[in-house]
């Protein structure tokens, strides 16, 4: 164990935990914008920045390991003025239009400049000059509002193992790119989304959630992806009775199978329950046709014209296909209902299909 | 020549460095015997003793960045730096031109001292002729047997400054982008390859073989106490003698100006001279009876660096100068930390406004802002040491910068 | 799976992918695989005649002809056997039956495999070793390995590997069928299969149907029913006079659409509850509008049997009702009072009837769901089945020998069309051929084809082809490609359009689980 001093607190923590860790343990609230616990250090966005006794530089916190006797500021004059520059550096890059963006009230560029007063930035001259018009349906890359923390980057080779991302140019014009440039239909990426997933900013969105609700005007509810097996944590998003989007749950007590990763039919797949082709009335066949008609008409016809076959050919004339996608209580009323209504076990599913 | 003690370069143009023959007649490889006669821990005692400081710049104990080498590590490299970026700076090539073998003897003491079996010499883009050269002396010393079974491979750069820098070499070397790793883990624990990994200048390496033949006593006593031996320098600018010198590290930097250099040109009055690269502070006149050793010029606010010395006359544009050096840093950033990859730029923006007349008191303030901010909380050397140019030129010259503004 | 999702991203050691198209059917169990052999190094051995996306990153990939399954396993197993790689410690205690399986795999020699098989023995040799050499090896599959005349049969092969090697019962290992469906694992543990009830208790054993009948309080079936294949069939022939078709539509996912469409015309009565208007719903005498997933509450039961809450998001589309209630309706209507008033209640009658789920309530899974079996509210659930004993005690070896398939390539239809799913639709494509972005991004369907068969027949890459078989035809475009084997065209059945069931072959089924010969018929292919 290693002892240390943060803001005039001793904390004791394991030997190989990184200071941001220590920090957080003694209260601090570091900020971060390249720093995410599922993904290799990069260490390279420096607002985690703190000061560190007898240093001649400040100490870059995810990427610097607690020593024994550190002695820690993490709000000093010094760690603030340099949160500052850079948030004002980063201003100058990003193009600001909160009022019409996707990630307004969940954007951590938005709250650590609200945090720290950066209302402007000092460092203005050339504007950005990187958004790229990619043609495909589901994620907009508007790297106008790139920061920079390449966690898209490795969120696709450490998460999904796509590589379909990386760094192009140097200096100043690096810019995410595919390989030779292209659009991200003509690389190796898959749309899993986990791109959209890490954005701390507005550079990445789901094209298919755009304008349907801000994050912070929704409602969450966790629940289960209703495509493959594997059983997918996800969250939907609420607004006025619609599901408006899909969020991840990172957080392995939640999302034990997944951790937050899912593929494009979990991330970008679920408008099917908007649309309006949806049944929204019982329908019965009269003179050939489908046409609506009252639940109490639907299943009470439903009902007299099962006990007439019943009785007529016997149960074993009879079946029950259930379904893989419905729930497990809808799936045993189901074979219920043939077995202790009917009286059959024809009952069966696409299980082998 | 007048006040220089070469030891690297005593054979200058005597020797073929090609041919390891001829390094041998002159008592090359003596170095390296002993020290496989040594145990490897004494090598590290010796070099430790010696009190050698790398050359490329950092001025790091030699001996004890070696000492970091986990002993029972299974596999462990010798990489050479010669990236030899900073403008103004030769001096890597000129030992490899005059005497190569010493910087393979160099590395192969320091590989029998950690336990290495591969090293890398990570070459300069722009020296293709080098690696010519290095291949034939690495094959001719191979064929004599000098190297026995240490191999060294050569491997070019493709002219990025900041695979100067020693993290972003080894991903060079490892074929990825070239940009710098965090530290720690320091090479010594986690370098190329993830292995342990010594990573030294070439002049660093090439002081070894006279350690160890001359004893570390002897080393330690030449020059400055603090940064014993030898250092050669590169003499560019408005000078009558731009070349290179191997002097004693006590050696004033007014001497190497007035003696060696031969003065200023034309017999102008000199301005400032910029030692160590374009990274290097600028140092005025009242600051140049100086000697030239790393602690010194640490307390002149400058950098011995890589020992390149830029001399500036009195006729000079400072501004112009170091808006030129900001756009060079603009362009030789990586773009990985916020700091560096936006502060280049925009320090650059605002060199180009003030150098154009458009500048306003507040660009000089947002200029030392930021410059401060470099400096503390850059992830590596290159985005630390880009604003000292710049700042050290308003501090010392500011008349001049009020002079241009709007 | 007998192991847990996870085994596969931080366990295993070497895995063996044997038909399961893993990155574009399970994607996140794809994407982990790959992290596996990223950041731990683990070993693939992928096998499947398309060269899907994990072989790029295998260390051993055995394109194998489609239904020469049991003729791999079985060299694998003797080389194995041949090379005493075997876990003897684990045979000898934990399994019987060793004798007649090394009896029957004697025959098959890596060489033998390759004529068969058409890959070269000496691969066969070398994922045989990598595969037992490890000390945690996992098998994944999936319908590669069902969907055949013999899938049964593959399975028991597979299981056979696993057993002679030990690879069963520990961390990392296993025989873990990846299940396609988001509630496939569900629908069965649920008893929605002919033969048993919840939590496979056999019908046909009395003491299970004593017990139903008292919960249920009226006397029940004693003998198992049909299949949905054989139900098909019967009704194709007029035994079968209703249907009650809840959340499927084997218009598009049953072998040969025709029959079907035979079937579902011919019966008296069919009911079809549903999200959407489907091609099935269309034949229908009633149609109940369900709730979608996010209308309801309930509970899922993924691949590695962890049961997780659904829960509900939005109120059911106008006035479509979740499909519990619409079940209870029809119930009570048809006199048999059903009453819940809750998901949850209906759990809590599933858990008292289900030692399996016994120990798992809705408060329990609230955060994380658990792995069945979970006998009781203080069981953590099981991640890893078979640890100490089999469920019948000790594993018994099944040796299988190998049986051509029902419809082998032949003059008239010299090529080999297999069926499958992709990435971006799902199954027949109700739901993802509505979300616009995915149906904007894939609109129509393809069919693979080897450069070298295209060439034979003329066909270049986006041609529109016509794809027949005995059964029917479909227009589609080529996509010409390197990733199928020669011989061999594959495509999806999502789209109504060119619906690949139009082609499959309803009448082999595999004679124990009466699964269809997707993956599997005789077919031609012709430039239009």
């Amino acid at each position: 164990m290693i002892n240390l001093t943060i803001d005039g607190k001793n904390v004791t923590v394991p030997r190989g935990t990184m200071l941001l860790e220590a920090c957080r343990l003694a209260g601090a609230d570091i900020p971060t914008l390249c720093y995410d616990p599922e993904l290799k250090l990069a260490g390279s966005c420096r607002m985690c920045v703190v000061e560190v006794e007898g240093r001649r530089t400040l100490a870059a916190s995810c990427v610097t390991p607690a020593e024994e006797g550190m002695v820690v500021q993490t709000e000093s004059e010094e760690v603030v003025e340099a949160r500052k520059v850079i948030l004002e550096l980063l201003l100058a890059r990003h193009r600001l239009d909160c009022h019409v963006c996707e990630k307004d009230g969940n954007c951590r560029l938005q709250d650590y400049c609200y945090r720290y007063g950066v209302k402007d930035s000092r460092f203005k001259g050339e504007e950005p000059h990187f958004y790229k018009d990619d043609p495909n349906p589901f994620i907009e890359r508007d790297y106008d509002k790139c920061i920079m923390c390449t966690k898209c980057v490795r969120a696709c080779a450490e998460i999904t193992g796509a590589f379909a991302i990386n760094l192009k140019n140097r200096g100043h014009e690096v810019v995410i790119s595919t390989a030779f440039d292209g659009g991200l239909k003509d690389s190796t990426c898959v749309f899993c989304g986990q791109c959209v997933m890490v954005c701390p900013v507005g550079a990445l969105v789901s094209k298919v959630e755009k304008g349907r609700g801000r994050d912070y005007q929704t409602e969450k509810v966790r629940t289960i992806c209703s495509y493959c097996g594997t059983g997918c944590t996800l969250e939907l998003k609420v607004l006025n009775d619609q599901v408006v989007g899909v969020n991840s749950v990172r957080d392995e007590r939640l999302s034990p199978v997944n951790r937050g990763a899912l593929c494009v039919k979990g991330r970008f797949g679920w408008d099917f329950v908007n649309s309006k082709e949806r049944l929204t009335q019982p329908l019965v066949r009269k003179d050939g046709e489908l046409v609506p008609v009252s639940w109490d008409e639907a299943l009470d016809y439903t009902a007299s014209r099962l006990k007439e076959i019943k009785e007529r050919w016997g149960a074993g004339s009879m079946a029950v296909f259930t379904s893989a996608r419905t729930t497990n209580e809808e799936n045993y009323l189901a074979q219920k209902l043939a077995r202790a209504v009917i009286g059959t076990n024809n009952v069966d599913h696409c299980a082998r299909l | 020549m007048k006040g220089e003690k070469r030891i690297i370069l005593e054979y200058a143009d005597k020797i073929n460095p090609e041919k390891a023959e001829d390094y041998i007649k002159v008592g090359g490889y003596k170095g390296l015997e002993k020290a496989r006669r040594m145990k490897p821990k004494k090598i590290i005692e010796e070099v430790k003793k010696s009190n050698l400081r790398g050359r490329g710049g950092a001025g790091f104990n030699t001996g004890m960045k070696w000492s970091f080498i986990p002993e029972n590590a299974p596999i462990k490299y010798v990489v050479c730096n010669l990236d030899e970026g900073e403008p103004g700076t030769y001096k890597d090539r000129i030992i490899c031109e005059k005497n190569a073998q010493a910087l393979l003897e160099g590395m192969a003491i320091c590989a029998t001292a950690i336990g290495a079996e591969k090293g890398y010499i990570y070459c300069r883009g722009e020296y293709p002729y080098i690696v010519k050269l290095l291949n034939n002396a690495i094959k001719s010393a191979k064929e004599i047997g000098a190297l026995e079974d240490f191999d060294i491979e050569v491997r070019m750069g493709a002219g990025a400054y900041v695979c100067g820098e020693e993290t972003a070499l080894i991903e060079s070397i490892e074929g990825q982008r070239g940009e710098p790793r965090f530290k720690p883990p320091f090479p010594g624990v986690e370098g190329l390859w993830g292995m342990p990994t010594v990573v030294n200048n070439v002049e660093t390496f090439a002081c070894l073989p006279y350690i160890l033949v001359n004893g570390a006593e002897w080393f330690a006593s030449i020059g400055a106490p603090n940064y014993p031996g030898t250092k050669i320098l590169t003499l560019t600018g408005d000078i009558n003698n731009p070349t290179y010198f191997e002097v004693p590290t006590d050696y004033l930097l007014s001497d190497v100006i007035y003696e060696l250099g031969g003065g200023i040109k034309s017999g102008r009055e000199l301005k400032a001279v910029q030692v160590g690269g374009s990274s290097g502070a600028f140092i005025p006149k009242k600051n140049i009876d100086t000697p030239i050793d790393f602690d010194s010029m640490t307390k002149i606010g400058a950098s011995l660096g890589s020992g390149a010395v830029f001399v500036l006359d009195e006729t000079r544009d400072i501004v112009d100068i170091a808006t030129r050096i900001a756009k060079f840093f603009k362009h030789e950033s990586c773009g990985k930390c916020n700091p560096c990859r936006e502060g280049t730029f925009r320090m650059y923006e605002m060199m180009t406004r003030i150098n154009k007349g458009l500048g306003k008191p507040e660009d000089i303030e947002n200029i030392l802002v930021l410059s401060r901010v470099m400096q503390k909380a850059s992830l590596c050397g290159l985005g630390q040491a880009a604003p000292i140019p710049i700042e050290t030129s308003i501090k010392h010259f500011k008349s001049d910068y009020m002079a241009k503004l709007n | 799976m007998t192991n847990s999702i996870k085994d596969l991203e931080e366990e295993a050691e070497v895995i063996f992918l044997i038909g399961t198209n893993t990155t574009e059917n399970h994607p996140v169990i794809g994407y982990k695989i790959r992290q596996n052999v990223l950041k731990r190094g683990a070993k693939l051995i992928v096998a499947d005649p398309r060269r899907i996306e994990l072989a790029d990153i295998a260390e051993i990939y055995l394109p194998f002809k489609p239904g020469t399954d049991i003729v791999l396993l079985n060299a694998m197993m003797n080389v194995i056997i041949k090379e005493d790689l075997l876990d003897e410690e684990f045979i000898e205690k934990r399994t019987e039956g060793f004798e007649e399986l090394k009896a029957t795999v004697k025959k098959y020699t890596p060489e033998m495999a390759e004529a068969i098989c058409g890959v070269p023995a000496e691969e066969i040799v070398k994922a045989a070793r990598l595969y037992a050499k490890a000390d945690k090896a996992a098998i994944c599959y999936s319908m590669g390995v069902t969907q055949h005349s013999k899938g049964t049969d593959n399975v028991f092969a597979i299981a056979n590997l696993a057993m002679l090697t030990g690879n069963i019962g520990k961390p990392g290992s296993g025989v873990n069928p990846l299940r396609g469906q988001n509630n496939v694992q569900g629908a069965c543990d649920m008893g929605g299969l002919p033969d048993v009830y919840t939590g496979y208790q056999k019908v046909e054993v009395e003491e299970n149907r004593i017990k139903f009948e008292k919960a249920w309080g009226v006397k029940l079936p004693p003998e198992k029913g049909l299949t949905l294949t054989e139900i098909i069939n019967e009704a194709v022939k007029g035994n079968i006079k209703a249907i009650y078709i809840i959340g499927e539509n084997p218009m598009l996912s049953d072998p040969d659409s025709r029959h079907v469409e035979e079937a579902l015309d011919n019966l008296e009565f069919l009911v079809v509850q549903d999200i959407f208007l489907t091609e099935t719903a269309l034949k229908a005498d009633v149609v109940l509008p369900g709730a979608s997933f996010a209308e309801k509450d309930g509970t899922f039961t993924n691949t590695e049997r962890r049961v997780q809450r659904v829960r509900k998001a939005i109120k059911p589309r106008g006035n479509a009702k979740p499909d519990w209630q619409i079940l209870c309706e029809v119930a009570s209507r048809m006199g048999y009072p059903m009453r819940y008033d809750s998901p949850e209640e209906i759990f809590e009658e599933i858990r008292s009837l289900t030692p399996s789920y016994a120990g798992i309530t809705y408060e329990r899974i609230e955060k994380s769901g658990i792995q069945w079996p979970c006998p009781h509210t203080n069981h953590l659930g099981t991640p890893i089945l078979h640890k100490e004993t089999f469920t019948r005690g000790l594993g018994k070896f099944h040796p299988v020998e190998y049986r051509e398939a029902a419809e082998m390539p032949d003059e008239e239809y010299p090529l080999i069309l297999t069926t499958g799913r992709s990435l971006y639709h799902y199954h027949t494509g109700t739901m993802t051929r509505r979300v616009a972005a995915i149906d904007q991004h894939r609109p129509h369907n393809e069919v693979e084809i080897n450069p070298r068969t295209a060439e034979t027949y003329n066909i270049k890459d986006g041609d529109m082809i016509k794809l027949s078989t005995r059964r029917g035809s479909i227009k589609l475009k080529a996509k010409v490609t390197e990733n199928i084997k020669e011989g061999i065209v594959f495509t999806t059945f999502h789209f109504g359009e060119a619906a690949a069931n139009h082609l499959t072959n309803a009448n082999s089924l595999d004679p124990v689980a009466k699964i269809p010969e997707f993956k599997l018929a005789a077919a031609k292919i012709e430039k239009i």
